[in-house]
């Protein structure tokens, strides 16, 4: 996998716009040591649209620690906190250029 | 109709994700033709109405709840999955699926459908919205659509008069041609399979919708402003602020109206039927005891009007969002916002909203917190002592003092609610939390026909549970406070030598550390019916009528100060409320909870009175 500009989704701030490339255990462990939820987050996360090769943005920041997020996941809107967008790893748009905006590189 | 068709009613079930429209194409198809009842055994709602299709077949149509996959994790998801699939109780397997998608959003939706072609059933997809997607630019070839997935695709529209006549044809035509259902080879899908079937979605969304972007993109601007930090915060405290001002100033009216006409159909039965039990019964007991419960419809159906008709704009998700990192925090779900705020009404109603919370636990924490909220039962015994012991004075030249104290016991209630969920997800249900996922619907102008159903829909729900678990409640208080009637010659009211007087007496002592007087004792056992029933009680114990005021007076002049903030402090958190219990009972399947709930409830209260009662004498009260 490329590093160059792929982010945890749940790193990303306002404006992050990408492609998702991957989710749920493909995408690092997302830092619980809860195995059930790890699969169940995987399932929900893939059940309401992010998929690999999906397109999402974040649109909003919740008022508190700029949590939970919203996200545009292409046509359809959907809310979620940061420590689950974490299992989502997201390839940002528009190269370099664009990493300002696009929160902290994975290590 | 010409001639009558053998009445063999085909069963039509409607599935579909959250947010699809489906609860309105139901409407649409089945207008008032529908009754709400539970599953047995579980607390999901099971909505069944019929209608007629053009060709004069006779249809059972079933909603099933809202659902993104056949693998169930609420109670909601569940039973739409065994009613699919053949294996709920008591529900005969519907011979057609209804898939109703939202047009604007096809794609999670054909996931389903695939997912759904390996049950056996034959399925029309409804593209439902499509005046929507028209208006958006989005195009649609549901003939192609039709011939990929195999099955007859439609558009419809729920909120137009004619906008389900597609849809009827399509069920027409397949049930001429319908066979018995096929056995399910369905099986959960692993992760894998979920994420095949998307890229399948994808690229039929890919062949078969096209969209012409342009069209202002209402969602986004509104999101704007009602996500934004800081004016989102801002407008959702407005609009809680509004909706609390019309639940409490409209319901007054209806409210005076109700009991009122409850006390005159008691006075009229007492005058009508010669004094004894049977009059006692059906004058105090049942019908005084029902009202008393009964009193609070009017407010139920305004914050039910208010909740569904934000529901069906959009906004409660939004609300869910913003309040999320809040009621989180303690371990609740951004969900969980709207069964509290249901509670400042009732508990009732809020216990029974907690339905949309998918986690068990955060479900259960919701439950076992909502009684806590303050909800307007406690109002009557909060006026009549705020009035008899605060000086009705302003603190700083604005603030008025009695008016601080209601609001401190409205934060107390809700703070103490907080600590409570923590305390229960934290040590309770150690760990394991739900991932909170949520869609964020497109903002859509309310149907006022659509909500009024709603509300009249929940009204009966409330008006069921009042007739049978509330009112065989009341029987029960009703008989404690009646047997054994007063001896000859007695001096004292009835109630004094009732059942419940002699608990009162009894427990009296217990109560004496939190400053109860046993007039106090006694009124609080028929206040088990209901919160504010203590006070009429109380009226009752000082043998004065039932004027609120004369009653002021009389504990003003005997009862120490701190006696009367001891029972304020019982009251915010006391589980005066057997119908609360009962509720909780019937939503949870089992006592347990329940009573857990009254001992929880019932320590605090002790506790807080106590604290309260002990520091009001120490400084002087
Ligand atoms: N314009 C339009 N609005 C619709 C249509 N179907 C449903 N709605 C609206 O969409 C909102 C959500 O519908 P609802 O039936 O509650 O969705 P459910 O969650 O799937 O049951 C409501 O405000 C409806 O009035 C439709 O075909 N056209």
């Amino acid at each position: 996998m490329t590093t160059a500009n792929v982010v945890k989704l749940g790193h990303g701030r306002k404006g992050l716009s990408g492609t998702v490339v991957a989710v749920g255990a493909a995408a690092g462990s997302p830092g619980s040591s809860d195995i059930q939820f790890d699969v169940e987050l995987e399932r929900r996360l893939l059940e309401i649209g992010l998929v690999e090769g999906a397109h999402v943005e974040i649109l909003h920041e919740g008022f508190i620690g700029r949590d939970p997020i919203a996200i545009r996941v292409d046509s359809m809107r959907v809310a979620l906190r940061r420590r689950e967008a974490d299992a989502v790893l997201v390839q940002i748009d528009g190269g370099a250029g664009m990493r300002r905006q696009g929160g902290r590189d994975v290590a | 109709m010409l001639h009558e068709l053998p009445v063999r009613a085909f069963r039509v079930a409607l599935v579909g994700n959250p947010n699809c429209g489906k609860t309105a194409l139901f409407n649409a198809l089945t207008g008032s033709r529908q009754k709400v009842a539970n599953y047995p055994g579980v607390t999901v709602e099971r909505k069944e109405g019929s209608f007629v299709t053009p060709a004069g077949r006779h249809i059972m149509a079933i909603d099933l709840p809202g659902t993104y996959s056949l693998r169930a994790r609420s109670p909601d998801e569940a039973v739409a999955r065994d009613v699919i699939l053949g294996k709920a109780k008591s529900v005969e397997r519907p011979d057609l699926m209804v898939c109703v998608a939202d047009a604007t959003n096809l794609r999670l939706m054909l996931r389903l459908v695939l997912e759904l072609s390996g049950v056996g059933i034959p399925m029309i997809l409804a593209l439902n919205m499509s005046d929507i997607a028209e208006h958006r630019g989005i195009r649609i070839d549901v003939a192609g659509l039709a011939r990929e997935l195999g099955i007859p695709v439609v558009n419809a529209v729920a909120v137009t008069h004619d906008g389900t006549s597609a849809l009827l044809g399509a069920i027409d035509g397949m049930l001429d041609t319908i066979g018995p259902a096929q056995a399910s080879h369905w099986s959960e899908q692993s992760a894998d399979e979920v994420r095949d079937a998307h890229h399948a979605a994808d690229s039929m969304v890919a062949r078969f919708v096209s969209s012409s972007a342009g069209a202002t993109d209402w969602t986004s601007r509104i999101d704007a402003l009602l996500l934004h930090p800081a004016a989102g915060i801002a407008i959702l405290l407005a609009v809680l602020f509004l909706v609390f001002q019309a639940v409490f100033s409209w319901a007054s009216l209806p409210m005076d109206l109700i009991s009122g006409s409850f006390d005159a159909l008691a006075a009229a039965v007492r005058s009508v039927l010669p004094d004894g039990m049977l009059s006692s019964l059906i004058a105090d007991g049942i019908i005084t005891g029902v009202g008393s419960v009964l009193v609070f419809l009017p407010q139920i159906m305004i914050l039910f009007f208010f909740i569904i008709l934000l529901e069906d704009f959009g906004y409660m998700a939004r609300a869910a969002f913003l309040m999320d990192r809040i009621v989180g925090g303690v371990g609740l779900h951004g969900r969980s916002f709207i069964p509290l705020l249901s509670s400042f009404a009732c508990a009732i109603p809020g216990i029974m909203a907690t339905r949309v919370i998918e986690n068990r636990r955060q479900r259960l924490a919701t439950i076992m917190v909502a009684p806590l909220m303050t909800c307007s039962a406690r109002i009557p015994v909060y006026t009549l002592i705020i009035a008899a012991f605060v000086p009705q004075q302003k603190m700083a030249g604005f603030v008025d003092l009695q008016g601080l104290v209601m609001f401190s016991l409205y934060a107390a209630g809700i703070v103490s609610a907080f600590v409570v969920a923590f305390v229960f997800r934290r040590w309770v249900w150690r760990g394991k939390s739900e991932p909170f996922i949520m869609e964020l619907p497109g903002y859509k102008r309310p149907m006022l026909r659509s909500v009024l159903m709603g509300v009249l829909q929940r009204a009966f729900i409330f008006l069921r549970r009042a007739g049978t678990i509330i009112l065989s409640m009341m029987i029960v208080i009703w008989f404690l406070s009646t047997f054994p009637g007063a001896p000859e010659g007695a001096s004292d009211p009835a109630i004094n030598y009732s059942l419940a007087g002699m608990l009162g007496h009894a427990l009296q002592p217990l109560l004496a550390p939190i400053g109860f007087n046993w007039q106090i004792a006694v009124a609080l056992i028929p206040g088990f019916a209901a919160r504010e029933v203590a006070v009429g009680a109380l009226a009752t114990v000082y043998a004065i009528g039932g004027d609120a005021d004369s009653l002021g007076a009389v504990i003003a002049a005997q009862w120490p100060l701190a006696t009367a903030l001891s029972l304020l402090a019982w009251y915010v958190f006391a589980p005066q409320c057997v119908s609360t219990l009962g509720v909780v009972k019937r939503e949870t399947n089992s006592w347990r909870w329940p009573v857990l709930m009254f001992a929880y409830m019932l320590a605090l209260a002790y506790a807080a009175s106590f604290i309260v009662y002990q520091l009001a004498r120490y400084l002087g009260g």
